[in-house]
């Protein structure tokens, strides 16, 4: 299941004086620099061979001397990960520009907190300017302010509240006028020992995907301990209004759609909600022509082991229902909380395979499973 | 050569295409900014050709104007300019100097060359491609500099054979630059018209000798004003792909496509003479391997470059990219660039304009309305004023926004050579992109 541990295992590094940092710190201890940027995609290889007709004649736009074809950027595919302590992945995300569009308007960003993981997916408005910056800066300055946020021990829902909102401020601020305004959706989720708390606007989604019992039995929990359902160190949530354990692998979050809305009002299905042509057209937004932004915020507790999937459309549109992205993985064998970045590779060759349309970003996050447990 | 000016190329194009979609159009223009105007480039050489063939003595005062015209353009020669005069009849023959070479312009050689002027008679028939032949061997020991002549006819090439005309054309082609211009109504357009075509200069009627010397001056201040001789414009095209063709559309239309001089792995050079402070556009059209939806590709990677001699390395000047990617936005990928479309327009009126013309000689005035009538419509469209203006001489426009038009019965051969020599002279498109 965790074959893969042996790719990549990229390093962290103070981004200021570049002298080796660890998850979980909160400032790098050669410099002081505050740490908990969004790890940054792994700088792709210099291209030598064109992407398309494999000629080694790339020149310094970009383009194949022989073929003429754009090479990829950067952003057109990527994959972070986010290693622990003993050498497993805390977290693992992917990122692709899909078959249709001509570049990445997703933006992912993954980082360490002290008892846990904050992931952050957003997706670029199409019909925006400049969705990709929009996108990016949303990621980056959630990220971040969340990052921060935890480390100081605050709670997890103000924490995603108020890192939603400062990514809205900035956001708002990357427009140059109020008819040009950038923007984008939001989704963040940010695990605990035994937690998962969730802050969206948009149509960007977080799906609960428990580890399946190698047999048929019960789940297999038994080296979790369900008495220690306490969320973590950082303090007990306040706002435990919305909290409820997890159980089947079900979807966290309630989309920011006219879809939405229809199933509400029980005026369509989900499915056929899903077919028609307003589907995509969301109802919230990060973004300077946005109005007051209204985080949707939730906490739910995990007693037994799992990953927690955080998404774009570009996967669920393809694999709406919980249940599908469980059979997806179970189809390639994979358990989502020990392989993470197997199973994002997985769900992106999925989305892609079946039409890539839009961009897809995937993070998967590993929780209340024995490999990714923390030292406190 | 002294400074060169900064040249800049910028492509117009809509680059989305629709899925399996593989023909790309751009219109790549070139500029010369910052040229010196002052300034002259060291090495230029100008060559007059005046026709004194017997009929240019039929007025007398054809070959008077001409003379004079002559007279003023060598007034307008720069100190140091490398010049000759010739006169053409059946063969072609010393005016100034009395040998075969280019001398320098000085107070001294200018006065000389306006008195042997002064002495011309005129005699005998009209060889042109003689003429050209004695140019470019004035011509052949100075191909670094900028190289000009000017060619003045009254009359048909009937003293040789158009083979001869043409081998002179393929022979003096790439080796100097060619204004001609056509005095009278006697000469034929068409002819003229290949002659400057072949030597990228341009072809104009002066129906009065009166406008002669005005004329000469300005394409001698034009010669004079140009900064590099010999630029070309470079294309490279992806493996497969196919350049359908080069037209220049401004400041007149002109197809290059078959001047094409292969420069390199999946590269051709045409030639474009030389280039003062002045801008001039090209509409290129290439077709490329469709690609999936999504792919961006460089479909033409266009250069300005002073190409090097035998084993020497281009110059470039500029270079600008034309592009294709294709998209399933159906609305991004059926766009027409205006630009594009104002251009494909110019291209057609020229064409039409000359076929209706053709067709009326011929008395096929069915299709001579229909040409002209769609050449009245398509310069209304480009707001072409100068074509409209000239067509106005050969018919009656009823709607030019239909294109409805009736044949004048009575047109003045004048107006109408001069509706034809028009009718490759484009307009840029209204600026309403800012």
């Amino acid at each position: 299941m965790t074959e893969d541990q042996s790719v990549k295992p990229a390093e962290l590094a103070c981004p200021a004086c570049g002298e080796p940092v660890y998850p979980g710190e909160g400032f790098c201890e050669a410099c002081g620099r505050r740490l908990g940027d969004g790890v940054a995609a792994p700088a792709p290889e210099p291209v030598r061979a064109c992407a398309g007709c494999a000629a080694p004649a790339i020149d310094a736009d970009g383009y194949c001397e022989r073929c003429g074809l754009r090479q990829p950027a950067e952003r057109d595919h990527y994959e972070i990960e986010l290693p622990g302590p003993n050498g497993r992945l805390l977290a693992a995300g992917g990122s692709d520009r899909g078959k249709r569009y001509s570049r990445n308007e997703d933006a992912l960003a993954l980082a360490a907190h002290p008892t846990g993981v904050a992931a952050v997916v957003c997706d670029g408005v199409g019909s925006s300017p400049t969705p990709h910056e929009a996108s990016a800066k949303a990621a980056a300055t959630g990220a971040d302010e969340l990052t921060g946020r935890l480390g100081k021990g605050e709670d997890f829902e103000a924490a995603t509240r108020a890192a939603l909102i400062k990514a809205a401020d900035a956001v708002a601020a990357l427009a140059p006028d109020p008819d040009s305004a950038p923007s984008c959706t939001y989704v963040s989720a940010v695990t605990g020992p035994r937690s998962v708390t969730v802050g969206w606007v948009g149509d960007s989604r977080v799906y609960w995907l428990p580890t399946r019992p190698a047999g048929d039995g019960p789940r297999a929990g038994a080296e979790v301990d369900t008495a220690e359902l306490a969320i973590g160190d950082t303090g007990a949530s306040e706002d435990t209004a919305d909290s409820a354990a997890l159980g089947p692998a079900r979807r966290l979050t309630d989309d920011d759609s006219w879809a939405a809305i229809m199933v509400e009002r029980a005026a369509l299905t989900e499915a056929e909600a899903e077919a028609h042509p307003n589907a995509h057209v969301i109802t919230g937004w990060l973004g300077a022509d946005a109005g007051e932004v209204a985080p949707h915020v939730r906490t739910f507790t995990v007693d037994g082991p799992g990953a927690v999937l955080v998404c774009s459309d570009g996967l669920w549109n393809y694999l709406p229902q919980a249940e599908a992205l469980v059979q997806a993985l179970a189809d390639a064998s994979l358990d989502p909380a020990g392989d993470p970045l197997g199973a994002v590779r997985t769900l992106v060759r999925r989305a892609l395979d079946a039409g890539g349309r839009d961009n897809i970003t995937v993070a998967v996050i590993p929780v209340a499973h024995p490999h990714t447990e923390q030292p406190r | 050569m002294s400074e060169q000016p900064q040249f800049g190329i910028t492509v117009d194009q809509n680059k989305s295409l629709p899925e399996g979609a593989s023909e790309v159009h751009a219109i790549v223009s070139v500029e010369a900014a910052g040229a010196p105007a002052a300034a002259a480039p060291a090495g230029a050489a100008e060559v007059i050709i005046i026709d004194t063939s017997g009929s240019m003595s039929y007025p007398d005062s054809k070959l008077r104007a001409a003379i004079a015209a002559a007279q003023t353009a060598v007034d307008t020669l720069r100190d140091g300019v490398l010049f000759a005069v010739v006169s053409g009849s059946n063969t072609a023959s010393m005016v100034f100097p009395q040998t075969p070479r280019l001398v320098p312009a000085d107070a001294g050689s200018r006065h000389a060359a306006k008195a042997a002027l002064k002495a011309l008679k005129a005699a005998g028939g009209t060889a042109i491609g003689s003429w050209l032949r004695l140019a470019d061997e004035l011509f052949d020991p100075y191909q670094d500099g900028i190289r000009h002549a000017i060619l003045l006819t009254d009359g048909k090439n009937q003293h040789e054979t158009p083979e001869q005309l043409d081998a002179a054309l393929a022979r003096c082609s790439g080796r100097f630059v060619c204004d001609c211009r056509g005095v009278g109504t006697d000469w034929e357009v068409a002819e003229l018209r290949k002659v400057s075509s072949a030597l990228l200069g341009s072809v104009d009627i002066v129906a009065d000798p009166r406008d002669l010397v005005a004329d000469f001056q300005a394409m001698t201040e034009a010669a004079m004003g140009k900064a590099v001789a010999d630029v070309a414009l470079r294309v490279w095209t992806p493996q497969n792909a196919r350049l359908r063709f080069v037209k220049q559309v401004m400041p007149s239309v002109a197809d290059l496509t078959a001047r094409r001089a292969e420069a390199g792995p999946q590269a051709g050079d045409y030639p474009l003479g030389a280039w003062g402070a002045e801008s001039r556009d090209y509409h290129i059209c290439v077709e490329v391997p469709a690609q999936p939806v999504g792919q961006e590709l460089r479909a033409a990677w266009v250069k300005l470059v002073v190409p090097g001699g035998p084993g020497q390395e281009a110059q470039v000047l500029a270079t600008g990219n034309v592009l294709a990617r294709w998209t399933d936005d159906e609305a991004a990928a059926t766009k027409i660039n205006p630009r594009v479309a104002h251009y494909t327009g110019q291209a057609e009126l020229a064409d039409v304009i000359q076929q209706g013309l053709q067709a009326r000689k011929e008395g096929d005035l069915a299709t001579a309305t229909a040409r002209l009538g769609r050449a009245v419509q398509l310069a209304d469209e480009a707001g072409n004023d100068a074509i409209t203006a000239a067509l106005r001489k050969v018919v009656d426009v009823e709607d030019a926004a239909t294109g409805t038009v009736r044949l004048k019965r009575n047109v003045d051969k004048a107006d109408e050579m001069s509706l034809d020599t028009t009718s490759t002279k484009t307009v840029r498109t209204r600026k309403k992109e800012g």
